[in-house]
């Protein structure tokens, strides 16, 4: 393949994120766009995701991970997007050069009119939870024992104890059970699931797995190898309950204990992250603080459903491509858009001023706990309600969102910030 | 009159489903907050379904397994022997997605086809 000096859209990272921002762009009108990606093939994590249930928002099926994949990869293709596979990033400037490394062409750099970040998010490790006691072979996160067991043939174990209910372990849980592993339960700190509800039907309750909520563990325990973990229960303030711990035979503990974006390029190219959630801070087209870098999916923050990765990367990829082509932005007048109560963070952190005069903004938003009962979602300026809308509940393991209509332009135009909360109907 | 609980899974939302049963007969599905939801609890009370998803091994393949699923669910308590049936099969690369794996597997008038393209080891 012929590379060239410099691409209208380069979007680094081939999931599904990455794969609708190219497919986008090019519709958008980008002569060229070229997409990277360090594994030897398209589809990113979608292609280890072998269970069903994607789709359903997009294409209105329910399909595996891969199908879903296959059809982005398929329309990139077709309309003439280009790939480097197995090729690294290795730097970003804010000037948008790009220094690469691939073992067929070697160390070389290309520039980029505009760029989308779609590198996605890499899961949390033992390190990063701290879990006491020894150090031995068997513990593993739980979307590396899914890639070996669906991808490359591995059963990592026989006797399975998962810590934390986020989906992957959930659904790792099941497919471990579908291979005749054994596992004997599901430990979660908080009180409540961390994943979908769905998964925990499917995957735990039809194959008789415990849940235990408000438990995690004490200490792993083995010398070469996990021969058991101590669990224990929590208070509401995390703390162990003496006198409830359980010595839990198993041979090999699975981590899914939450995602965090990855971002370590992004920092490179200048690009200003958002503590809460991980990411850059991005405007309702998804662009950085960097004109010209735009970034999509998980990079940005951990979606619930790919469906939503898929949109939120034509968003990135439609407005990657207006910029490469006009290369200039006129000065924008942003509105902050802030987190208020029982609201982590909202995404995007701000908005162009005029932006509902070109239509709706979606914003995306998590609860900092579970609500179980009516709430209101109501974004504000100040005291003065903008727009509010009902659901029956709000749970920090699913994405809520709440749109911004064109209706709304004027009092959007006319505000200081715009705040959303999320709060029981009973408290209105 | 007896009540089933489950949570509804047609769609993300996870609506708490109470299905009220007369014997065998469904009732009344409550909870529900659309159509989809009053099927699911009323398939999930009666006769529940699902879609099974596994891998099969691939001769010649970029990977050692291809993924493959049921184009469509099938009955809860057949998963095991539908599960044992895509164990025993053996495929060659290259595979195309949707391409049939295992037709009407196990008698249930559902295929089991490719996730995925499989393309040949280079």
């Amino acid at each position: 393949m012929l590379i060239k000096d410099i691409y209208d859209v380069v979007v680094i990272g081939a999931g599904p994120s990455g794969l609708a921002a190219a497919i986008e762009a090019k519709k958008a009108g980008a002569r060229d766009v070229l997409v990277i990606e360090r594994d030897v093939e398209l589809g990113g994590i979608l292609l280890q995701c072998i269970h069903n249930g994607f789709g359903l928002q997009t294409f209105k099926e329910d399909l595996p991970g891969p199908e879903y994949a296959q059809r982005y990869i398929n329309e990139a293709r077709a309309i003439g997007v280009e790939f480097l596979l197995d090729t690294m990033v290795m730097d970003v400037t804010p000037q948008k050069r790009l220094f690469l490394s691939s073992q067929q062409y070697g160390y070389f750099a290309l520039d980029a009119r505009a760029i989308v970040l779609a590198m996605g998010c890499r899961e949390r490790t033992r390190a990063q939870v701290r879990i006491p006691g020894m150090r031995p072979n068997g513990v593993y996160t739980a979307g590396t024992a899914q890639r070996w067991v669906n991808v490359e043939g591995y059963m990592p174990g026989k006797n399975f104890v998962i810590l934390g209910s986020g989906d992957i372990g959930m659904i790792m849980a099941r497919r471990l059970t579908f291979e005749g592993a054994k596992v004997s339960r599901v430990l979660e700190i908080q009180s409540y699931l961390s994943g979908l509800s769905r998964n925990y039907v499917q995957c735990l309750q039809d194959w008789d797995i415990p849940l235990q909520l408000q438990h995690t563990i004490k200490r792993v325990i083995g010398k070469n190898r996990v021969e058991a973990i101590e669990s224990v229960a929590v208070d509401e303030r995390w703390n162990f309950i003496p006198g409830t711990e359980e010595i839990v035979p198993c041979d090999t503990l699975l981590l899914s204990v939450g995602l965090i974006p990855e971002n370590e390029l992004s920092k490179k190219a200048g690009v200003l992250l958002d503590p809460v959630t991980g990411g850059p801070f991005v405007d309702e087209r998804f662009q950085t603080n960097v004109p010209g870098i735009f970034a999509a999916g998980n990079v940005v923050h951990v979606y619930d459903l790919v469906d939503y990765v898929s949109i939120a990367g034509d968003t990135a990829g439609m407005n990657a491509a207006k910029y490469a082509l006009t290369e200039s932005q006129s000065e924008v007048d942003y509105i902050p858009v802030k987190a208020g109560r029982n609201v982590r963070y909202v995404v995007p952190h701000k908005l162009d001023r005029r932006a509902l005069q070109r239509g709706d903004v979606q914003l995306q938003l998590r609860v900092t706990k579970p609500i179980e009962e009516d709430v209101w979602l109501e974004v504000r300026d100040e005291n003065k309600s903008i727009v509010r809308r009902s659901e029956r509940y709000a749970r920090p393991g699913e994405m809520v969102t709440i749109l911004l209509k064109p209706s709304m332009a004027d009092a959007v135009r006319e505000a200081i910030s715009l705040t959303v909360d999320v709060y029981p109907k009973a408290e209105a | 009159m007896e009540e089933k609980n489950f949570i509804c899974t047609a769609c993300p939302m996870g609506c708490k489903l109470i299905v009220r049963m007369e014997g065998e007969e469904v009732v009344k599905v409550l909870g529900h907050r659309c159509r989809r939801g009053e099927t699911y609890g009323r398939q999930e009370a009666t006769a529940p379904q699902r879609m099974v998803a596994s891998t099969v091994k691939v001769l010649g393949g970029l990977h050692p397994l291809l993924p493959v699923y049921t184009k469509g669910s099938i009955p809860k308590r057949r998963i095991g022997d539908v599960l044992s049936a895509i164990r025993a099969v053996e495929v060659k690369a290259p595979i195309k997605a949707e391409d049939v794996i295992i037709p009407n597997v196990i008698g249930t008038g559902v295929d089991v086809i490719a996730s995925r393209d499989m393309p040949e080891k280079e």
